[in-house]
């Protein structure tokens, strides 16, 4: 006798975000990316339409990453002082989808540059790179509440995905993100509850659900990544249980994670890329939507493994 | 839990004048009032005091149509007006109801079937209705053979054990709960559950609390579905904090409004 596979129906359908927007939408990137909009849980293709792949996203800072280890940073050699050649060098050589761009810079402790000098370089380097952007703050929350909105103002029209907001920190940013056509990173530390709450206070203020991307926060491999896995696991399945209150896209920060493991920084060894690609794999497995990541060569390798899985042919 | 709206019955005084004087702004106004408040479903019983049952009911969804696209239950025991409104109703539908009497089974079954629509089967029949948990199962498990025998699907089917008002059968209150908890266990897949809540309170002065503690109570059962006032706020209240006390729901602050939003 045959065994019948037995196939979830699910009803609910994860939000369709779109990072991007091309001249005819009023912005002027040369692509868009889409991530979201899948009616299944990870590659059970039978069981839903998966109409979107994962994407993969390159970080580039506005300084000097001078804390990323050697493995890590020899990858890009010479242009980690120049955000814009080093972005070519992303798109020339590693073909990046999409850029990620961190402004670490205006940290206080990282040499505190002023919302006004962030937000020229945010308008040189739309001009220069025109790949769908991910803006990041600084991480301090303070100087983040000024210079999110900046940016986000200065970037109007261009459907770029700018965060985080917590749950204590969002008014500012996502007012802004409201008037300037922008989508929304909204972050909870490793818990369901309040990424749900985050999303409902986000919505209340009239930014729809369908233009936030949720940072679950993550773990990497052998630091929390199980932890992480059923979290997203939790939240995807009420999203395809029809709760649109946690039926948004994750965003995970995955080479920020990889590389501070004491094993990823091994010198003389591979292990950094394995650690990231690894921690990438297994989270495209919880629901992973889109992936920022480091290292080119392990989002080489997830770009594969992705494509792969999504051969069903 | 599935939320079935109540309120378009013609039982209702502001109801059945609005159907006599083919009111649509009042019908529309309880309808999306219902769906406001979280409705999944609307009931919709034109009343026992209609002369024309099969234009009163399609008049009145029609109606509701225009303004929601919400799953209609058609409330009515006549094979006649049924059919007549599963015509006419867009998407799949519920009817309400089936009694365990094999005449009746035999043609409201084959209606459900070909207007793929779900069917709500109450336990009684026409010796009326049972008087403990047994009598309920047996007329359960005649509902649900017929179904499976005619190859109905049966999580298509609610099973409805009858509530009864507290100040009458007091005593049949445990015996409604456990059946319901039992009904589930009749076939594989289980058949669904079902209960006309307001039942329940009949004649009380405490309806609202009367209502929402068996609501409570048959939720903790396995309760699929009901029949309620979604207006009675809080009634859905105690129903969306029992559905987070039984892990159905993510908790977050606002898991009230979260619910609502959905």
């Amino acid at each position: 006798m045959a065994i019948q596979i037995l196939q979830e129906k699910w009803q609910g359908q994860v939000s369709l975000v779109t990072i991007g927007a091309t001249k005819e939408e009023g912005g002027s990137r040369s692509s868009v990316i889409k991530i979201g909009g899948e009616k299944s849980l990870p590659a059970l293709f039978k069981e839903g339409e998966i109409p979107h792949k994962p994407k993969v996203a390159l970080e580039i800072w506005d300084i000097h990453p001078s804390e990323w280890p050697e493995a890590l940073s020899k990858a890009y050699k010479d242009t980690l002082d120049d955000p814009f050649l080093w972005a070519k060098k992303c798109i020339k050589e590693y073909n990046a989808e999409c850029i990620c761009l961190r402004l670490q810079g205006a940290h206080p402790d990282f040499g505190d540059k002023s919302v006004e000098d962030e937000v020229s370089f945010i308008k040189e380097f739309l001009r220069k790179v025109n790949l769908p952007l991910i803006i990041l703050g600084s991480g301090d929350d303070t100087k983040d509440n000024i210079l999110l909105p900046a940016c986000s103002e200065a970037a109007k029209g261009e459907r770029c995905l700018i965060g985080s907001v917590t749950q204590d920190n969002y008014k500012d940013t996502v007012t802004s993100v409201i008037r300037n056509g922008h989508s929304l990173i909204a972050e909870s530390p490793i818990d369901v509850n309040i990424a749900k709450q985050l999303n409902m206070l986000i919505s209340d203020m009239g930014l729809s659900l369908e233009r936030i991307v949720i940072n679950p926060t993550i773990g990497a491999l052998g630091y929390g990544l199980e932890y992480a896995y059923s979290i997203m696991e939790r939240a995807r399945l009420a999203a395809l249980s029809s709760d649109k209150t946690v039926a948004s896209p994750f965003v995970c920060f995955i080479g920020q994670e990889a590389w501070k493991a004491k094993e990823a920084k091994a010198k003389d060894t591979n292990q950094g890329v394995m650690w990231e690609t690894i921690t990438a794999t297994a989270l495209i497995q919880a629901g992973a939507d889109l992936l920022v990541m480091r290292h080119p060569l392990a989002a080489e390798k997830v770009n594969k493994y992705i494509d792969k899985l999504f051969d069903t042919e | 839990m599935y939320v079935i709206g109540e309120l378009i019955n013609g039982m209702y005084n502001n109801i059945g004048k609005a159907v006599s004087l083919k009111d649509r702004a009042a019908i529309e106004a309880c309808a999306l009032a219902q769906v406001k408040a979280g409705a999944d479903a609307l009931d919709i019983n034109c009343g026992p005091s209609s002369k024309d049952p099969i234009s009163d009911t399609q008049w009145l969804i029609e109606t509701v149509q225009s303004v929601t696209d919400k799953v209609i239950c058609i409330d009515s025991s006549k094979p006649q007006v049924l059919e007549s409104c599963l015509k006419i109703t867009k998407g799949s539908a519920i009817i309400n109801s089936t009694t365990a009497d094999e005449d009746k089974l035999g043609t409201i079954v084959p209606l459900a079937k070909k207007y793929n629509a779900r069917l709500i089967g109450l336990t009684i029949n026409k010796k009326g209705i049972p008087q403990n948990k047994d009598q309920r199962l047996e007329l359960a498990a005649q509902i649900v053979s017929y179904c499976a025998d005619k190859e109905f699907p049966l999580e298509n089917l609610y099973l409805d054990p009858i509530a009864m008002p507290i100040n009458v059968a007091q005593g049949q209150q445990k015996e409604i709960l456990e059946s319901i908890r039992e009904f589930k266990l009749i076939s594989e897949p289980a058949p669904k559950t079902v209960i006309g809540l307001s039942n329940v309170s009949q004649g009380t002065l405490k309806r609202s609390l009367i209502n929402r503690t068996f609501l409570v109570m048959a939720l903790e059962a396995g309760l699929d579905a009901a029949i309620l006032d979604p207006l009675d706020n809080e009634l859905m209240d105690a129903l969306i904090t029992s559905n987070l006390i039984l892990n159905k729901n993510i908790y977050c602050d606002q898991y009230l409004n979260a619910y609502r939003k959905k």
